[in-house]
């Protein structure tokens, strides 16, 4: 249950779950999101995350209306799809249902049936559905959820096993992907990286506006994921769900190695171990130097960071990497919130922490910004670690805010912010200290140049 | 040809000079054509929400509130609770068995944390399927806590916008004459649909107040709930955009007897226009009131007109494309940029109504596209065709613009500088110049491949070749 006392939301800390499904749509070649409910729903998220990334979304909508949220959303679903197919050619149309449709009990998987045999004569795309209603989660559902369906939709048969690994990075940010797909790359394996919104989420200036941005996991590299040594899901927050990389593992016999999303040195190593583990190749030169160009960093830099206090919010599984990262760092995480609940949210900040902190951080789900602000005052943080949404808080406390995740509409570039693995690491923990030393000139009478 | 037009829409898309106008419009947007529109509740919240003393707590799941958080630029001189988000955050179990009680518990929690003076509750699609009774709700709170506490009947797929504005006109006429008139000049009225943008509604004030005459509520940009209960005193209601509050406009005429006159204060007629009409229909109460709007207005225009020309300059011939929420701020704009120099070439709404069109049609050059309802695969198509140097919209808008290589101005709810008044004229100048004469353009593809292709055909002049 959640841990606020109050039954009004003030300042939510968390999205709606379609929001996650239709970004993690936006992964896949040649996809369209389309949310299957009222045209409103549809016009907020693009609004939302184009306010991130500073790219096109186009995200379709059955724009239903009264008399379909009557009788049913059935023909506007259909209608709907026949015209993203025309006017975009998509080949994978990415169908999430929002909390009208889930209300109103439209079964989307019949209706998809149902078109998939009236249509059977048209070259019809690839069509997926998840259930994506937020009255039972946030975008972190939608995104895992959204993942799952494409895995268990798409790969539909065993291939022939390659030398070949599968990325569940979470929601990490373009630079973190094109980063995840270079070490891919560097180790010598093929990989299937699920979503990669590494593009079509960060595009050149072009000629032409694209309908379908290129980029995303080839429709061919999905249905591989079960010829994979294995794969790897990032992110240590546990949703009910069946997850992609479990599925597989079901179906396919596919091994599934779960870690944190790679940031801080302990939870990059699993990270790379694991990499390791199933291409049986050592850890690139490359990457051992960043490692320990990362260390020396840190020995030059925790004396401006020692004993500080941060309070860390935001989606569960980039709240659990920051504190393992923070503690690693010898900043203290005083308080870790999210908007969100998971079966392990507690759990997985103990074991990120174990032997750094004498005692985990203050946790709580289901919060939003009144009920973190509220305990802030008690805490006197010396920071605050999150997304934007934080920032009214961050400034009323008089204290920092370091920008991390999504959504960030108040800073330019936050689709090209680096957060994981050393390299992330590195930028991270160098905006960490500069955040620092910047507050420490500002509240020092003398104004040293020399820090 | 025109694949980038869905079949069914044909209809909605208008060139002028091409056949007799008819163009379609306020129909449910097409399904999978990846409308630029939102839904009634956000019509609903866009009107209300800088009423700045207010709980606004939207009834729904969490996205509806979230989405609405924060986005738009209505300031407050004072109390800033419309900044917050509240929402009941419906749950399973309350989609199940019905999300009165908890919205019941979740309005005397905030009124209690808060103590705002009324309090407006959005029902959003899904109170609508649930059929929770927010009335009822409302009417019981208000007794126990003595405030005003409104429904509005904003379920998002009732409609689009235009229905949205509807909603929030009624919630207010609840408030509207139920509060003490005394004291009110006979030379007053209320500001009807302006929302405060960056502080544009002081701006107009301040224009008022030079003119002598007393502005009795703001309704709603910088809005006070007490204000508007005593809004029926005023004399006049100047209404701005006619597609927000000209509802309440009406409502108050039939039930106050208040007269009311259609404003813009976007551009330099306009703005120039809306304070002679309102001097106008006060000179025979204020004789001197027509004087001192004429100096007022001497006095903008010269300070204006020199630093206005500078930037002419620059802009003279370039090319715009306007799309934007509300028809009516179109005719504004298409005005000030001529001012500029600049050439309107493609205009569209999300919410026309058949009259808008017909006026806006009257008023464009010959050749000009007029689209309702319109989606990126249109608008990109148009921009494209028609080598637009600048494009004039919302957030949504703005990618497909900078995607193109193509200046963008925004000009809808979100924006933080004030484009009303004689100043804004100048701020919108500013911005306009900024953008379309920034050195940026040219490393853009499809300028790179115009500059190249000019190239070619110099030298192919210069070599004496064809195209002589
Ligand atoms: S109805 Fe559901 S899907 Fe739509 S915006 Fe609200 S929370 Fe999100
Ligand atoms: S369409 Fe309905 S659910 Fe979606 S944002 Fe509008 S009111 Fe909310």
């Amino acid at each position: 249950m959640s841990d606020s006392p109050y039954v009004s939301t003030t300042n939510a800390c968390k999205l709606c779950t379609p929001l996650g499904a239709a970004l993690a749509f936006r992964g896949v070649e040649g996809a369209i999101p389309f949310l299957h409910g009222s045209q409103g729903c549809a016009t907020y998220m693009r609004r939302y995350i184009i306010s991130h990334f500073r790219e096109p979304m186009d995200i379709a909508s059955s724009a239903l209306g009264e008399k379909q949220a009557v009788f049913g959303g059935g023909p506007n679903l259909k209608k709907g799809i026949l015209n993203v197919m025309s006017k975009y050619g998509a080949t994978v149309v990415g169908v999430a249902s929002t909390c009208l449709t889930e209300t109103i009990g439209d079964d989307v998987p019949r209706l998809l049936a149902e078109f998939r045999k009236e249509f059977a004569d048209l070259p019809l795309p690839e069509i997926v559905s998840v259930s994506t209603p937020s009255y039972s989660g946030t975008h972190m559902e939608g995104w895992h959820a959204a993942t799952a369906a494409l895995a268990s939709q798409l790969v539909r048969e065993k291939l022939p096993a390659e030398r070949r690994i599968n990325l569940l990075p979470g929601f990490v940010s373009p630079a973190d992907l094109r980063y995840f797909k270079e070490i891919l790359a560097d180790y010598g394996v093929s990989a299937t990286v699920l979503p990669d919104i590494s593009e079509t989420m960060d595009r050149p200036a072009l000629l032409d506006y694209e309908k379908l941005p290129a980029g995303g996991t080839k429709l061919a590299d999905i249905r591989a994921m079960s010829a994979a040594l294995g794969t790897i899901a990032c992110g240590r927050a546990e949703h009910t769900a069946e997850s992609a990389g479990a599925n597989l593992e079901r179906r396919f016999g596919v091994k599934n190695i779960r870690v944190g999303i790679p940031i801080g040195i302990r939870e990059t190593d699993a990270f790379f171990d694991a990499l390791e583990e199933l291409s049986g190749s050592p850890m690139p030169e490359k990457y051992a130097s960043e490692r320990g160009k990362l260390v020396d960093a840190y020995v030059d830099g925790h004396k401006y960071l020692a004993g500080k206090r941060a309070i860390v919010y935001g989606e569960e599984d980039m709240v659990i990497a920051m504190v393992a990262f923070l503690a690693e760092i010898g900043v203290k995480p005083i308080l870790a919130a999210t908007g969100a609940k998971c079966r392990n949210f507690k759990q997985a900040l103990a074991e990120v922490t174990a032997d750094l902190l004498p005692e985990p951080p203050e946790a709580r789900e289901g919060v939003d910004f009144h009920d973190i602000a509220e305990q802030a005052s008690e805490l006197a943080p010396d920071l605050l670690v999150g997304h934007s949404k934080g920032y009214r808080y961050a400034k009323d406390m008089g204290v920092p805010l370091v920008r991390v995740g999504f959504p960030i509409h108040d800073r330019f570039g936050g689709q090209r912010l680096l957060h994981v693995g050393y390299r992330g690491t590195q930028a991270l923990f160098d905006l960490l200290v500069n955040t620092i030393l910047e507050r420490k000139q500002e509240d020092s009478a003398v104004g040293y140049g020399y820090l | 040809m025109e694949e980038a037009i869905f079949e069914e829409r044909r209809d909605q898309i208008h060139r002028t000079g091409e056949g007799p106008f008819a163009l379609a419009c306020n129909r449910d947007s097409l399904a999978g054509a990846v409308s630029q529109r939102a839904c009634v509740f956000c019509g609903s919240r866009v009107v209300l929400y800088p009423i700045a003393d207010a709980l606004h707590l939207v009834h729904g799941p969490i996205g509806c509130a979230v989405y609405t958080w924060d986005i738009r630029g209505a300031l407050s001189s004072g109390p800033q609770l419309h900044r917050l988000s509240f929402s009941t955050d419906l749950q399973e179990k309350d989609v199940i068995f019905g999300g009165e009680k908890k919205l019941k518990a979740a309005l005397l929690e905030l009124i209690a944390r808060y103590k705002p003076n009324a309090a407006f509750v959005y029902a959003t699609c899904i109170v609508g399927i649930i059929g929770d009774d927010v009335g009822a709700v409302c009417r019981d709170v208000a007794a126990t806590t003595g405030i005003p506490v409104i429904p509005v009947q904003s379920e998002g797929f009732k409609g689009n916008k235009r229905e949205g504005y509807a909603a929030a006109c009624k919630a207010m006429f609840r408030l509207a004459g139920t509060g003490d008139t005394a004291g009110i000049s006979p030379v007053s009225v209320n500001i009807l649909g302006d929302f405060n943008l960056a502080g544009e509604i002081w701006i107009i004030r301040e224009y008022f107040r030079r003119m002598g005459v007393e502005v009795v509520a703001n309704i709603t940009g910088d809005g006070r709930v007490a204000d508007i209960q005593r809004c029926h005193g005023a004399a006049l209601n100047v209404v701005q955009c006619s597609g927000s509050t000209m509802e309440l406009a009406q409502m108050m005429q039939e039930r106050f007897g208040t007269p009311f006159l259609r404003v813009s204060y976007l551009g330099i007629e306009d703005m120039a226009d809306s304070l002679y009409a309102v001097a106008d229909h006060f000179k025979d109460r204020d004789p001197g009131i027509v004087e001192r709007t004429q100096d007022l207005v001497r006095e903008e225009l010269a300070n204006l007109l020199p630093k206005l020309k500078q930037y002419r300059k620059d802009l003279e011939g370039k090319k715009v494309a306007v799309y934007v929420g509300g028809a009516f701020k179109a005719f504004s704009l298409i005005k000030a940029f001529r001012h500029l120099g600049m050439k309107v070439v493609l205009v569209g709404s999300q919410t026309g109504t058949k009259e808008d069109y017909e006026e806006l049609a009257a008023i464009c050059d010959p050749g000009t596209v007029i689209v309702d309802d319109s989606n990126p695969l249109e608008l990109s198509k148009y921009v494209k065709e028609l080598d637009v140097d600048l494009f004039v919209g919302g957030v949504k808008e703005r990618p497909i613009a900078h995607k193109l290589g193509v200046g963008f101005c925004d000009h809808n709810h979100e924006r933080k500088e004030a484009l009303e008044g004689f100043v804004g004229m100048l701020n919108f100048a500013k911005e306009v110049h900024a953008s379309a004469t920034s050195p940026i353009w040219r490393f853009v593809p499809r300028r790179e491949a115009m500059a190249k292709a000019n190239a070619t055909t110099v030298a192919r002049r210069a070599a004496g070749g064809e195209g002589l």
